[in-house]
């Protein structure tokens, strides 16, 4: 415990929980080009957040009710697929985030960071919030391992998976719970502006190294985790804030992973001609 | 046709209405263990939509769709493009919806002929590897019905027969039940036990050449479709160009070569 005594240690503690999570479900977000979809949910959550000031409730089960709840309304609205789905998350991604901060803004009873919510507050993370993030990272990645197999074939082929006995709707719904779990969690590490970019960018780093998707899903939680590592080490060093920090962090490593890349797809071009080749 | 009462699947009047118009009505077809049914049909005829009521991917708006209950299907959708933010070998498509062990998975390669390209990215691979892949995959999962939705598209011609020799060969082997849309009706028509016509509805089914000599059937695809069936072999009437462009005999130039597309000479 001693260790965890000190604020920089529980913020290290606290960010490799939530990027070790985030890791294999921003696979998912970049397999399936949901970006802009987690960007709904996450924007939603800071209305959560209004609604648990208003209602006094707990922010972790007030943000995961709300995006659970934008997350099946936008399921439902896909099947109805009435508006180009784009604009409809667009609508309600920012309508969403203004709905929030009106909402926040009426309270002038409550004295709240704002900033906190929307880019995280790391730094202030508690042993509660850890022990929250690293039960709730536990509930979420043996759920994701239960219902691999069938969310990945439905990734991969919606008709092929339903057609041999899977049922992609029922898994589809779970995985949204799934991220409006992460997102409840993962907010005040880097906020409600920047929980889809320590998602997506590890997971984006980590396609040019993988050979599957299940290693793709492991070394995004993997720099994930230096991401986080990094940015708070930065943030301490040049006194930066943290969570546009670990983004950052996570986009150098993204640039980084760039370099290899042209000579991993030589070293694979070259390998196509090689002795077992053949036309 | 008298139906079968040992049948894998059964459509009775079948028909899905989207958006105020039916794109297949009154669809009766069977598909019973150790046969092969071919549907075929223009674009748009609704084939694949037949196929989807057929497996339960689409819940037809009139008539009704029956499976033998615990049902194993082994399908082979029309379209699947492997994103490139996706990486999977042939290895791991192999057990997309099963634990495959790797004896199984080889074997399968084997028998479609790419055991060597395993441990190749899925998106790397050539129209006609694939095809083979979805194969491989589709035999792994030891189906009791294998649906087929145009198998042998971006394969060369050689491919082309070896494929179909193939599904062939696994429906003896499996005694499963194949379903299967397709284009190539010259090749269908030798390797078919049962051909349902379909255009918006069934025009005709039944043997190859009862269907071939029915006038519904020459009112869809002209009187050369109906003579293509009596030569298996191929009759090499069109040159192949770069780009995968096709030029017929005539001059004419085209990116899909089809029989009834009027370019062709009379197989006789």
């Amino acid at each position: 415990m001693t260790i965890l005594d000190d604020f920089f240690a529980r913020a290290i503690v606290a960010g490799v929980g939530v990027a070790v999570v985030a890791g294999p479900l921003g696979c998912f977000i970049v397999w399936r080009r949901m970006a802009y979809f987690g960007d709904t949910l996450s924007h939603s959550a800071l209305l959560g957040v209004a609604l648990a000031i208003l209602l006094q409730i707990n922010i972790t089960v007030a943000v995961f009710c709300t995006s659970a709840t934008v997350a099946l309304i936008l399921i439902l609205l896909k099947r109805r697929a009435t508006l180009s789905s784009d604009s409809m998350l667009g609508l309600l991604s920012h309508s969403s985030l203004a709905l929030g901060l009106v909402v926040l803004a009426f309270m002038s009873w409550v004295r709240i960071d704002l900033l906190s919510f929307l880019f995280g507050d790391i730094l202030a993370v508690s042993m509660n919030d850890i022990a929250v993030i690293y039960g709730g990272g536990a509930i979420v990645i043996i759920i994701l391992v239960l219902i691999w197999r069938p969310f990945f074939a439905a990734t991969v082929s919606n008709d092929l998976a339903e057609a041999e006995g899977m049922h992609p709707r029922r898994t589809n719904v779970v995985f949204m719970l799934l991220m409006a779990l992460v997102i409840a969690i993962s907010m005040k590490i880097v906020g409600v502006l920047l929980i889809t970019a320590l998602l997506i960018i590890p997971a984006a780093t980590a396609r040019s190294l993988a050979r599957g998707p299940e290693q793709m899903a492991i070394f995004a939680s993997v720099i994930g985790a230096f991401a986080v590592i990094g940015g708070l080490c930065g943030s301490l060093q040049w006194n930066t804030p943290s969570g546009p920090s670990i983004v950052v962090a996570a986009l150098i490593l993204f640039l980084i992973g760039l370099l290899p890349v042209t000579y991993f797809l030589k070293r694979n071009k070259s390998g196509d001609v090689g002795p077992n080749y053949v036309p | 046709m008298a139906q079968k009462s040992s049948a894998l699947i059964t459509l009775k009047n079948a028909g899905l209405n989207r958006g105020q118009r039916w794109i297949v009505r009154g669809v009766d077809l069977a598909v019973s263990r150790g046969e092969v049914v071919t549907l075929i049909g223009p674009n748009g005829a609704g084939k694949s939509t037949v196929a989807k009521i057929a497996i339960g991917l689409e819940r037809p708006d009139e008539g009704f769709a029956h499976r033998t209950t615990g049902l194993k299907i082994a399908y082979v959708p029309q379209k699947l493009s492997i994103d490139w933010t996706l990486p999977m070998t042939v290895a791991r498509f192999m057990s997309l919806t099963d634990r495959i062990s790797k004896r199984d998975a080889n074997e399968a390669l084997e028998r479609v002929g790419i055991p060597h390209l395993a441990q190749r990215e899925v998106r790397n691979l050539s129209g006609g590897e694939f095809q083979r892949a979805l194969l491989a995959r589709a035999i792994t999962r030891k189906p009791d019905l294998l649906v087929l939705d145009e198998p042998v598209q971006g394969v060369d011609f050689a491919g082309e027969i070896e494929l179909y020799d193939l599904i062939i060969e696994i429906r003896t082997s499996l005694d499963c039940g194949v379903l299967m849309i397709s284009h190539d009706l010259h090749v269908v028509m030798a390797e078919t036990d049962h051909v349902v016509c379909l255009n918006g509805h069934v025009c005709c089914q039944g043997h190859p050449h009862t269907v071939a000599e029915s006038r519904e059937y020459r009112a869809l695809f002209g009187d050369r479709a109906s003579k293509a069936l009596a030569v298996y072999e191929h009759n090499h009437d069109h040159a192949h160009l770069p780009g995968g462009i096709v030029q017929h005999l005539d001059g004419s130039l085209t990116e899909h070569c089809h029989l009834d597309d009027g370019h062709h000479r009379d197989p006789d």
